[in-house]
């Protein structure tokens, strides 16, 4: 079980201090795949890479921290500050722009395991390496290729192979499929799904659009101008939503065979260099009052394991 | 702000030199280069704050003179050879196809020609009765094709942004797009070339100097330099005489450097900013 | 009055690739035939995956491309191929882009009201003073004012509103067709619809046609009259797109339809046929779906299907449609 205890993430820029992560609260089972959507600048993005333990100038942790729940071969907790030396073994990062993550003057397979130190134990590992991607959909060849010489498709299938090869508890993936093309998402998608199925990890997976979180994830949290704002089982989320931002998210993508009017969710999301008081979403809710502009709601759980940040989730129950 | 101290401290330097060596000038009705104007060898005094030489001249005034001359120097010649680069980059640039392969190859023979010894060569056969025009032409023509080069390339690539078709189907002709689509961005990039080439334009005329091969008669820094060596100042520890023109000429460069660097610095982080 | 909003005959585009000793020729664009009739303004989406050809197709009707044989006509008038249009004026009132990146759209340098001014001088001959009060209305017609936008640089403004500021751009010159390559792609996906909205308001409004370029068919079918799908450079199916999108002809609508995660129905487990772009399937002188089609057969393989006309209008480049 992976824990989230109040925690607050800040950007240190010439302009000043931001916090990008605002005191999340979060308990996320082993074994599922837990979507986390929202719009650009939700903190999402933020979020994954404090939970990765990719924190450096300029992001810090505030307060708050990352309980893993898992222990290393000593028998120590594995905790944000030592997570580093389980990078690419118990937890992995699925980038969104593979052309970007892989170095593109050299061949992948040097790239696959440059963090083991011995040659012969890199072969050994590459010659099980080109068995395994053949159950991803990749010949073996690929990985002795130049990045250039694979399609975005087949590039991504690389990175969630090297993300998934040695069986990691925790997979992180950054909106790993918003590149690519529908068909060649399907195919990601579908890869990850019987992955997971398979090894039992627990796969967070950020994305802005919620029809893959329907296909994929099991548990949803949905942020808003960096605090978290709805959590529970996807089936709840998506049927009985409790929070009118993900009503509207929800509502506002259009489906084939359904030509009734959709509107987008008008306007857009607080700056947080201002001084925030009250609900965040105040300004674009259907359903605001006074109250709310006065009064942060509390990240309340309404039904059993299904929370939200609203002052009046009951009306949705 | 890091940033902004390195744009003040090289602007302050700058305006101490320039404004000192316009104003300044005028204060003296004597001509520094005369020879025997005082007595030969002065230490530093009240008088002569950085003493006398053994032509009988006035360091300080010299100096200021130099600095004067050499800033004249530089800034006209970058003034040309900016002008020149950015009207030939931008036209290469923005032309493609026959039009810029006629102009690249004129430029890359012009990058390609060793300036240093052809200069050499050149005021070896006029030497010493060079006039300073001709210097400052002659760094024109070979300055220009570097930053041409550079901007014709930064032209390229602006070139296939989408901005550009959106200018075009605003109804913008090609004269209009190159300069007020393609030109700023180049802009950015003109302020530090400029003050760039200055440093290159008193550099070469102060390298040229000191081996003798420029005009001697006006005072620069490098010519001060040269009858400094020439004189064996080193030798005869006259110091105010041998460093004056090597600290005026390192602070200049790195009031120039600062401030080119600064404003590099202060537009990346300024465009963008609400 | 019937024109032909949009036309295309025989249109191919190639591409070179490879290295100095290799060198292949693609098609980016292999010979496609288009023809969309009305007597009102219509929303035409072209979908297809990246390296289908849509967004060349869009390029050579912006004349961003030059093609290499066909032609291609809009609102009775040529404007790519053979005896194109040369008056470059008369092109700019005929059609006006939107593009798929808000921000690379507009110069960073200058306010982006300074676009739709010279467009309203330039391309509407207006004075300056007639363009401000041509400048606000185009602004209120997608949602925003003046007073908001005047004097600002893109980077004030959010992919959505910097989108409908182009939006209102191309009206300006009150142009028969607007071509929007991915409008709403890099626009999150809540904000999606206010854009897409606006080009169904739009059309009744302003009258303007739009070629809506997208891979995303759900907002295809929710605004468009007809529908092209391409696939590596050649059109498969064509027609009304209500009828196409939910009963689709050839099997790759078929895949496109079953691919797009939706939130009605989880996507069945098994059996699904992806594979990435091959050049090979370019130059393959038959189907060029035979490798992934579920219907292939050797007759596939030999000449690429010409057009079969259904009863309900469209055509289906397919030998078992």
């Amino acid at each position: 079980m992976i824990k989230l205890t109040n925690l607050s993430a800040n950007y240190t820029t010439v302009r000043g201090t931001v916090t990008a992560v605002n005191n999340v609260n979060l308990e996320i089972p082993d074994g599922i795949t837990l979507g986390i959507a929202g719009e650009s600048g939700c903190g999402k993005t933020t979020l994954l890479k404090v939970i990765y333990g990719d924190i450096g100038f300029p992001l810090s942790i505030e307060s708050g921290s990352v309980d893993y729940g898992l222990t290393d071969e000593y028998d120590e907790l594995i905790t944000t500050y030592n997570i580093q030396k389980h990078w690419f073994h118990r937890i992995t990062y699925i980038p969104q722009g593979s052309m970007s993550s892989l170095n593109p003057v050299v061949r992948i397979n040097a790239q696959f395991f440059d963090f083991i130190k011995s040659r012969s134990q890199r072969r050994r590992m590459l010659e099980e390496v080109r068995e395994y991607v053949k159950g991803l959909g990749l010949p073996p060849e690929a990985i002795d290729a130049y990045p250039h010489q694979l399609s975005g498709g087949m590039r991504q299938r690389v990175m969630v192979a090297m993300a998934s090869f040695l069986k990691p508890d925790l997979i992180l993936a950054d909106e790993p499929t918003t590149a690519l093309d529908v068909v060649v998402q399907k195919g990601i998608l579908l890869l990850l799904m019987d992955l997971q199925e398979q090894m039992k990890s627990t796969i967070l997976f950020v994305s802005h659009d919620m029809g893959v979180h329907y296909q994929i994830s099991h548990k949803m949290f949905i942020m808003y101008a960096a605090k978290g704002v709805e959590y529970g089982d996807s089936k709840n989320v998506f049927e009985r939503p409790l929070h009118p931002y993900t009503r509207l998210l929800t509502e506002s993508l259009p489906t084939i065979g359904d030509a009734h009017l959709r509107k987008g969710v008008a306007g857009r999301p607080p700056s947080l260099w201002e001084k925030l008081i009250g609900c965040r979403f105040a300004d674009r809710c259907p359903y605001v009052t006074e109250y709310c502009r006065t009064d942060e709601p509390a990240f309340t759980e309404y039904r059993p394991g299904h929370f939200a940040a609203c002052h009046y989730s009951e009306r949705f129950l | 702000m890091k940033t902004n101290t390195r744009l003040t401290l090289g602007i302050t330097i700058l305006a101490i030199f320039i404004l000192g060596s316009l104003i300044l000038p005028f204060f003296t009705k004597v001509n520094p280069t005369a020879q025997g104007t005082y007595w030969k060898s002065l230490p530093v005094s009240a008088k002569h704050p950085l003493g006398t030489n053994s032509l009988g001249q006035d360091i300080m005034w010299i100096i200021i003179f130099a600095v004067r001359n050499s800033l004249l120097l530089g800034v006209t010649v970058s003034i040309f050879v900016n002008i020149i680069s950015v009207v030939v980059g931008l036209t290469a640039g923005y032309s493609s196809g026959w039009v810029d392969r006629v102009i690249m190859v004129v430029t890359d023979s012009f990058i390609v020609i060793p300036t240093l010894p052809i200069l050499i060569v050149l005021a070896a056969l006029i030497k010493g009765s060079t006039s300073f025009v001709t210097i400052g032409v002659i760094l024109v023509i070979f300055g220009w094709a570097w930053g041409a080069r550079t901007i014709r390339s930064m032209a390229l690539t602006l070139r296939e942004r989408e901005f550009i078709s959106m200018a075009r189907f605003s109804g913008m002709n090609h004269f209009e797009i190159i300069f007020k689509e393609i030109f700023p961005y180049v802009y950015t990039y003109g302020i530090v070339g400029f003050i760039n080439t200055i440093l290159y334009a008193i550099n070469t005329e102060a390298g040229l100097a000191v081996i003798g091969l420029s005009n001697l008669s006006v005072p620069t820094l490098g010519s001060a330099l040269y009858w400094a060596l020439n004189y064996n100042a080193m030798m005869t520890k006259q110091y105010t005489w041998i460093m004056a023109p090597v600290v005026a000429t390192v602070l200049l460069f790195m009031g120039l450097f600062l401030t080119s660097t600064g404003y590099n610095d202060l537009f990346a982080t300024r465009r963008g900013r609400s | 009055m019937i024109t032909t909003v949009l036309k295309t005959e025989h249109l191919n585009k190639e591409y070179s690739l490879g290295s100095l000793f290799r060198r292949i020729k693609i098609n980016a664009l292999d010979d496609v035939n288009l023809e969309v009739k009305s007597e009102q303004p219509v929303i035409i989406s072209l979908v297809g995956e990246s390296g289908s050809g849509k967004t060349t197709l869009a390029k050579v009707l912006l004349r961003l491309l030059q093609p290499n044989s066909g032609d291609a006509v809009v609102y009775d008038r040529i404007i790519a191929g053979e005896g194109a249009v040369k008056k470059k004026a008369a092109f700019l009132k005929s059609v006006q882009p939107i593009f798929q990146n808000p921000f690379e759209a507009f110069s960073s340098y200058r306010p982006v009201d300074a676009y739709l001014q010279t467009t309203a001088m330039r391309v509407g001959k207006l004075t300056r003073s007639e363009s401000v009060e041509v400048m606000t209305t185009a602004l209120n017609a997608v949602g925003l004012k003046y007073a908001d936008v005047r004097g600002k640089y893109p980077n004030q403004f959010s992919g959505g509103e910097l989108q409908r500021v182009s939006v209102a751009r191309a009206l300006i010159p009150r142009p028969n067709m607007i071509i929007a390559d991915e409008p709403v792609s890099m626009i999150d996906a809540s904000m999606r619809m206010n854009v897409v909205n606006l080009f169904l308001s739009l059309k009744q409004e302003y009258q303007t046609s739009f070629l809506y370029i997208t891979h995303d068919l759900a907002t295809a079918y929710y605004i468009s009259d007809y529908v092209a799908v391409m696939y590596r450079g050649c059109i498969v199916e064509f027609g009304a797109a209500r009828d196409i999108l939910t009963s689709p002809g050839h099997p790759y609508t078929r895949l496109l339809l079953d691919s797009i995660p939706t939130i009605t129905m989880k996507w069945d487990r098994k059996g699904f046929a992806s594979s990435d772009i091959e050049t090979k399937e370019f130059r393959f002188q038959g189907c060029k779906f035979y490798n992934r089609c579920p219907l292939a057969q050797s007759i596939c393989t030999e000449k690429r299907p010409a057009p079969v006309k259904k009863g309900d209008g469209r055509e289906v480049y397919c030998y078992f449609a």
